[in-house]
Parts: structure tokens; C-alpha cells; sequence
């Protein structure tokens, strides 16, 4: 899982005093405190709102709360330079709604990198919301605690992990992400290793940025690891999970879904529809359907197999993490994840570079592909995973263990069931990225392997932004459905 | 759903799936020549199609961006499977170049091209041409009326008047010959300027193409081919017009793109063969009518409604001289233009 960081090594070994200069050139540093300016940013808006979807959507009685979930996390799927250019087009100057200058430069980026990254916390915080232990709120609540005073002092201490874990998730996807910052033409680290490859050709300043980039997660790793450290949230009564009694939002309700509806309006209806007037210009050029359903095809195959190849590698050092924490698992746990922190075209090319020398009989094959991108986005699945594993309480497990049953019986028959809404919750969200995912699949998949996020790029990189609409919009809907699965399957 | 059940599902579906996608690689074995392609497929796939029919070999093309291409076959080193390269700009051919990996081309193929348009190393041909160029709205700027020169938009005249696309890679290579040309301190001026006196930026040449058509500025600066292009979807009132500035300014680059083989490639022959092809008469042909690009081919005329290649003086710079676009970046940075 760490092969980036053993490329980026031996790219930089190569010329180690290249590397250095590129590192010490003056604005190295400058950028790197505007990107983790935005990374902490967006963050903490993006935590904001998630923790406040999840809760309504599992803990209160919000009409039609499964299907918000779903909506809210839908904006996810487009890739999000596509997504910074729709808001471009509709906010922007010369905008079809409206007219915000700040769209350009670290308010645009932090406002579009927050709707895209939301859905990172949200869904890990809603899986680990719906299996902690209701007892422990009721009792609260039964002695006269307000709903929000519950909120504060007895699910938000439990929901920690979760929404660490996510929060880093999304720091690191703002850190790594190219193709919002260059649309919204905001300065950052990331822009600077695109160009260090594509403007100047130089893979050794590219591979020493990356690096330093890699050590700013590991910083941001330990920090999250604090965050979290001493919380076991496991649930305070054994026995079977048990539904918690919603909320009465009341006079609320109103409030509540009014805030559901603009999120909703601004992450998803406002891309659907400018994506929908674009399409109908598209339409009359006659789009090729039968080669746009190939590409919905192959994107649901990509995205499963990475989803379910992510879910099965991330299994051992889930239940390392979860059950043997110490320093060793710490490490084990960041180099598994290094891949994530570092912009794709990175991590592609690492694979490009190791892929033919080690693996040639794989090399450019569906295989190298679920590969590269279950070392892209593995701490997608490793971290809700881990979350959810947490949250089984060791004593079910030994109670199972003290009548009679063996290590294994003991896993299939309680530990999996009861981690099995957050693990779907991590695959869902490598589906998600991997549907999107484009270097990986432009230069690593079989020759004429084509997906939607393919097509995406194919049409708008040789005509205007408008043509990718088709595409974009099935891509939208093709990924609707296994969302929903995945996000209703915990109750 | 039960848990279970759905874990079982899960399963089943992943295994199933992954038995089909093992099974679809099998097929995939590397009979064709396969060709890296930074050209889009909607505008040279019809060539390759063409050539496949003539030439009996068969082509795997992998579509990507061409800086992207580069530095995956840069990855790749010795093993790669490509055995020949089609890049979008000079800049990706010349680093490829430096690298090594091209094998020469023979003379005879070098030389159906005018020098200015391929490799001094002789290892990649241009294959086409476009041209910098300033559009303007036919509507209210006769053509007389439009400057000569690119300097001339930052007079008080223009204020508001102009458009430009900072982003694209057309515009950030004549930014990189004016500082070949003009240098350094003349650039970073101009693009002062330019800024000051309202310089509109668009997201790409053809969002700027169609801001001309509806009004929004008057002028702009293009690359040709992507107002012929509207002209022929439009028809002849199509109220954007262009016009080649004079010849020794930065503004009238002529930029190429271009072939080369892969000296990795053990298909030397068919490589050779697809090269040809694209220097051949009939494909010339086609990047004059259908991408509305320059041939370079001698004796191929040149799309209709633009002055022949060799009347429109070209300023004197090596193209391959303009891979430093990285400072090209940080003067557009500085400027505040990106």
C-alpha cells in the first residue's frame, strides 16, 4: 500500500539535489499554509454540516430523512472539477443565477471543496450515529436534558472517532485535490505538482513536493489520533441493536428540512440543473448512447470491484487498529494510507512506474486498475471500518467466546453483523471516489476501457465544458441506486 | 434486508464480477501497434480508423492528455507498450526528446515537412499547424480596424474590449515566445498592462469564441481553428472574424502537433507506416478540412478563409525553445493573470 511513497523514494534518489531546491524554492512554504489553510477550512465547515445531516437523517422524525441522506451525499459523484465549473457557470461572473465574485480564489474553493467533502464524514458519522446505544441518551433525556443538550454532551462525546476520522478524510481530499483549486484558480500545493510534471516536465520537483505532502499527513494523522484517543464507544448494555426513539423536531420541522433543501438545492440541484440545460444542447448532437451505457457499465464494474477489493484489504488493519491499537498499528494504519493524501495523477504514474517493471502480465489491465485505486483510496474504507469495529463492545465478543463458540463463529456471527453498517458506509464512499477517479483510469486501464468520468474528460477537454453534461448526468444517476442501498441498509 | 443477506449479496456480486473482469483482460493481448494519443479521439480517431482499413494493422490508442502521456512513457522507460506518440504540443514532443526515447526518424520522412515545423534532433515531425490569431466581432470592428500587433491592445481604445484564456496552452506558448522574443521585462509588462486595461479571462478558447459571438468583448485572442470551426457549423455570417497580426510579432506563433516513435517499440516497420500516414497527402487533407488546422505536408493547400502557411511570417523562434513554460507560469502567476 505504501508503493507511492517507494516511487516517490526512488524518484527522488535519483536526484536528491534537485529535490531540494524544489523544495526550498520561496513559495513552497507559502503554499503549503494556504493549502492546509483551505484543508482545516474545509474541514471544520464540512464537519459542521455533517454532523447536522446525520443527526437529522437517523435521530430525529424528518419526513423522508433515508432519501435525504441519500440526496445530500449524492454531489459526491462528480468530479469536481466538472462540479467547481458548474458552480463557476452559475455563480460566477457573467453567472446564469447569480453574480459572486469571491467564487474565484479561497472563498469559492473553500465553499466548493466543503460541498464536495462533506459526504466524506457524513456518511462514516451517520453509520456509527444509527449503532450507538440509545440507552445512554434516553437516560439523559429522562432526567430532563434538552435534545440539544443530549446532542452536546452525549452523542457528540460518542461520535468523535467518527467525525475525526472523516474530518481528516476530508482535509486530505482538500490537500490532494487538483481540479477544483484550478478552476476556482486558487493557489496550492497541488497546483504546483501538476505543473511541475505538465508544464516543466520535472518528476523530481514533482516527487519532492509529493513527499512533503506525505509528511504533512502523517502530521495531520497524529493530530486526528489524539483527537480520538481514550474513546471507546461501545455500547453500554449488551444485545441486539436496537432503534433509538426519534427526536420530535416539532415546530422544528420546518427549520430542519428548510436547511435539508438548500443544502440539497446548492450541492445537487443546482449542478443537476445547469447539467440538465447543458444536456438538452447536447442532445441535439445526437450523443451515442449505446457508448454512454458502456460507460455506465464500466464505471458500476471499477467502482464495485475497487469498493469491494478496498473493503476485503482493509479488513486486517480495520481489526488491528480496532484491536490492538499501539504505535506499531499507527504505522501500519498511515502507510496504508499515504496513497490517498497524494494527487492522482501522482499515484498513477507511481503505479505506472511500478506496475511495468514488477507486474508487466498485469500492466494496463482491469487488475493494475482496482489495484492503483484501492492504494488511492483505501483510509476511505480503513477509517469506517475502524470506526465501526470500535463501537462492538469486546465484551459481546467474549460473551459469545464464553459459550462455547470459536474465534471464528464468534466474527462471522456477531463482530461482522455489527460492523457491517459502517464498513458499507467506507465502501460507499471508495465507490463514490473510484467512479470519479480519472488518471488512474486514463492511463492505467486497458486500451478503450472507457468509463463515464472518461467520457467526462474526452468530451470537455476537445469542446466546451457543456458537452461532458450527458455523461455526467448518467453518471449521477447510475450512481444514485447503490448509494441508496448502501446508505438505508443500517436499519 | 438482512445484514447478512446483504453481506452474502455483496459477495456473490463482487466475486462474479471480478471472475467477468478477469475473464474480459484475457482477451486483451497486444496483437495491434499501440499508439499514445494526447490528440482527442473525436478529432483524429477517423484517421486511425482510415488507417487501419489501408494499412491492415491494427492500432490500440489510449486517449489522454499529452503533458500527462509524456510523463507516463517517461515512467514506462524501456518496457513501455507504446510504440508511437501523438502529441498535442511541441513542448511534450521536445521533453520526450531530451529523454531520449524517441528513435530517429528516416531523412525522407523528416523532410516532407519545412524545418521549422519538426525536431532539430530529428526524432518527431509536426503533423499539423495552428495559428495564433485575434478574433474579432464582425459586427462592430472592421478588419482594418484590428491592431497589428498584440502590444497595441493596451491602449485606452481596447479598455474592456479584450478577451483572453490564461488557462489554455495555446495562450500560455505565445506568452512564452514573447519572452523569448521580446523578453522577460517586456512580458511581464504587456501582461500588466493588458490586465489594467480589463483584459476579460476565459475558462477556454471556445468559451472566449462564443463570448465574441454574443457580444461580450470584440476581440480576442484565439487560436485559428476555433473560429473556422463555427463557421462551418454556422455558416458564413458567423460574426467572428480573424486576423493573422504581422509576422514578427509574438502574436502570430505558429504551433505544431506532432508524431514520433518510440525507440522501445518492437514494430518499427508499422510505426514507420502510421507516421507516413499522417504526413500523407489525404490525411493532410483532412486536418485542412476537418480540424480546420494548417497542413504541413508540402503541396496540401490550407483550410479555406485563412492565408497560406508561408505567407503568414512567423516570428523567429525555435519551437522547441518554448518548454519553459514553468516560468511562463510563475510570470502569469505574478501578474495575477492566473
Amino acid at each position: 500500500m505504501c508503493l507511492p511513497l517507494v516511487y516517490l523514494g526512488i524518484v527522488i534518489s535519483d536526484a536528491p539535489g534537485t529535490a531540494w531546491d524544489a523544495l526550498w524554492r520561496d513559495r513552497t512554504a507559502r503554499l503549503a499554509g494556504r493549502s492546509l489553510g483551505l484543508a482545516a477550512a474545509v474541514a471544520l465547515s464540512a464537519s459542521a454540516i455533517a454532523v447536522a445531516v446525520a443527526w437529522l437523517t437517523t435521530r430525529t422524525d424528518l419526513p423522508g430523512r433515508r432519501t435525504w441522506a441519500v440526496l445530500a451525499a449524492l454531489p459526491f459523484v462528480v468530479p469536481s472539477y466538472v462540479g467547481a465549473y458548474l458552480f463557476v457557470s452559475a455563480l460566477g461572473p457573467g453567472g446564469v443565477l447569480v453574480q459572486m465574485d469571491w467564487i474565484y480564489g479561497f472563498g469559492g474553493a473553500w465553499f466548493v471543496l466543503t460541498l464536495f467533502t462533506y459526504p466524506l464524514i457524513l456518511l462514516p458519522v451517520r453509520a456509527a450515529m444509527s449503532r450507538l446505544d440509545p440507552a445512554l441518551e434516553e437516560a439523559a433525556r429522562s432526567m430532563g436534558r434538552t435534545p440539544v443538550d443530549v446532542f452536546r454532551t452525549v452523542l457528540l462525546p460518542q461520535l468523535r472517532p467518527a467525525i475525526a476520522g472523516g474530518a481528516l478524510l476530508a482535509a486530505l481530499y482538500t490537500l490532494s485535490d487538483f481540479g477544483a483549486v484550478s478552476i476556482l484558480r486558487f493557489d496550492s500545493f497541488t497546483r504546483v505538482i501538476y505543473q511541475s510534471y505538465k508544464a516543466s516536465f520535472d518528476r523530481t520537483g514533482a516527487a519532492a513536493l509529493a513527499a512533503l505532502l506525505v509528511l504533512v499527513m502523517l502530521v495531520l494523522f497524529a493530530l486526528e489520533a489524539r483527537l480520538r484517543r481514550g474513546r471507546g464507544s461501545g455500547r453500554t448494555s449488551p444485545g441486539v441493536a436496537r432503534a433509538a426513539t426519534p427526536v420530535r423536531l416539532g415546530r422544528w420541522t420546518v427549520p430542519a428540512l428548510l436547511g435539508c433543501t438548500t443544502l440539497v438545492g446548492v450541492g445537487l440541484v443546482i449542478p443537476v440543473v445547469t447539467l440538465a440545460v447543458w444536456s438538452t444542447r447536447a442532445i441535439a448532437g445526437e450523443p451515442e448512447w449505446s457508448r454512454i451505457l458502456t460507460g455506465a457499465g464500466n464505471s458500476l464494474l471499477t467502482g464495485g470491484l475497487a469498493a469491494g477489493a478496498a473493503s476485503l484489504v482493509a479488513l486486517p488493519i480495520a481489526l488491528l487498529a480496532a484491536r490492538h491499537p499501539g504505535r506499531r498499528t499507527r504505522v501500519v494504519e498511515a502507510m496504508s494510507s499515504t496513497g490517498y493524501v497524494l494527487p492522482g495523477l501522482v499515484v498513477a504514474l507511481a503505479m505506472v512506474f511500478v506496475g511495468i517493471r514488477v507486474a508487466p502480465w498485469a500492466y494496463q489491465t482491469l487488475f493494475i486498475v482496482v489495484f492503483a485505486l484501492v492504494v488511492h483510496f483505501l483510509p476511505l474504507a480503513l477509517g469506517s471500518m475502524r470506526t465501526a469495529l470500535l463501537q462492538v463492545p469486546r465484551s459481546v465478543e467474549e460473551a459469545g467466546r464464553s459459550c462455547g463458540r470459536g474465534p471464528v463463529s464468534v466474527w462471522v456471527t456477531i463482530t461482522a453483523p455489527l460492523a457491517i453498517g459502517g464498513t458499507l458506509a467506507g465502501a460507499a464512499l471508495v465507490f463514490l471516489t473510484a467512479v470519479k477517479d480519472l488518471p488512474t483510469l486514463l492511463l492505467l486501464a486497458p486500451t478503450g476501457f472507457e468509463t463515464l468520468s472518461t467520457q467526462i474528460w474526452s468530451r470537455t477537454n476537445v469542446a466546451a465544458f457543456e458537452a461532458g453534461a450527458i455523461p455526467a448526468l448518467v453518471l449521477l444517476a447510475v450512481s444514485a441506486p447503490p448509494l441508496y442501498l448502501l446508505v438505508t441498509k443500517d436499519r | 434486508m438482512s445484514a447478512r443477506k446483504l453481506c452474502r449479496l455483496a459477495l456473490t456480486t463482487s466475486l462474479v464480477s471480478t471472475a467477468l473482469a478477469l475473464a474480459a483482460c484475457g482477451g486483451d493481448d497486444n496483437n495491434g501497434l499501440t499508439v499514445y494519443s494526447g490528440r482527442n479521439e473525436d478529432l483524429v480517431g477517423p484517421l486511425f480508423e482510415r488507417f487501419e482499413k489501408e494499412s491492415g494493422v491494427e492500432l490500440n490508442v489510449r486517449y489522454a492528455d499529452t503533458a500527462e502521456l509524456a510523463s507516463t512513457l517517461r515512467e514506462e522507460g524501456e518496457g513501455s507498450p507504446a510504440d508511437v506518440f501523438f502529441g498535442q504540443d511541441a513542448g511534450a514532443l521536445g521533453a520526450l526528446e531530451k529523454e531520449q526515447l524517441f528513435a530517429p526518424l528516416p531523412p525522407a520522412t523528416l523532410d516532407g515537412v519545412p524545418a521549422r515545423y519538426r525536431s532539430t534532433g530529428g526524432t518527431w515531425v509536426g503533423t499539423s499547424a495552428r495559428a495564433r490569431v485575434i478574433g474579432f466581432d464582425t459586427r462592430k470592428v472592421q478588419e482594418d480596424a484590428v491592431p497589428d500587433s498584440v502590444f497595441e491592445l493596451v491602449k485606452p481604445e481596447y479598455r474592456g474590449k479584450v478577451g483572453w484564456a490564461p488557462t489554455n496552452g495555446s495562450f500560455q506558448a505565445f506568452v512564452t515566445a514573447m519572452r523569448k522574443i521580446s523578453g522577460e521585462d517586456v512580458a511581464a509588462k504587456w501582461l500588466a498592462d493588458m490586465k489594467a486595461n480589463g483584459a476579460k479571462a476565459y475558462d477556454s478558447n471556445i468559451v472566449l469564441r462564443d463570448a465574441i459571438a454574443a457580444g461580450e468583448v470584440e476581440l480576442g485572442l484565439l487560436n485559428h481553428y476555433y473560429v473556422l470551426e463555427a463557421r462551418e457549423a454556422d455558416g458564413a455570417d458567423y460574426p467572428v472574424g480573424v486576423h493573422f497580426v504581422d509576422g514578427k510579432d509574438p502574436g502570430a506563433l505558429v504551433n505544431v502537433a506532432g508524431v514520433g516513435v518510440l525507440k522501445s517499440t518492437d514494430r518499427s516497420p508499422d510505426a514507420q507506416k502510421l507516421v507516413d500516414f499522417l504526413l500523407a497527402q489525404e490525411s493532410q487533407q483532412y486536418f485542412a478540412t476537418e480540424t480546420f488546422e494548417y497542413p504541413l505536408a508540402q503541396g496540401v493547400p490550407s483550410p479555406v478563409g485563412v492565408p497560406a502557411l508561408d505567407e503568414i511570417a512567423n516570428p523567429d523562434v525555435d519551437l522547441a525553445d518554448l518548454d519553459d513554460l514553468a516560468g511562463t507560469l510563475a510570470l502569469l502567476e505574478k501578474a495575477g493573470v492566473l
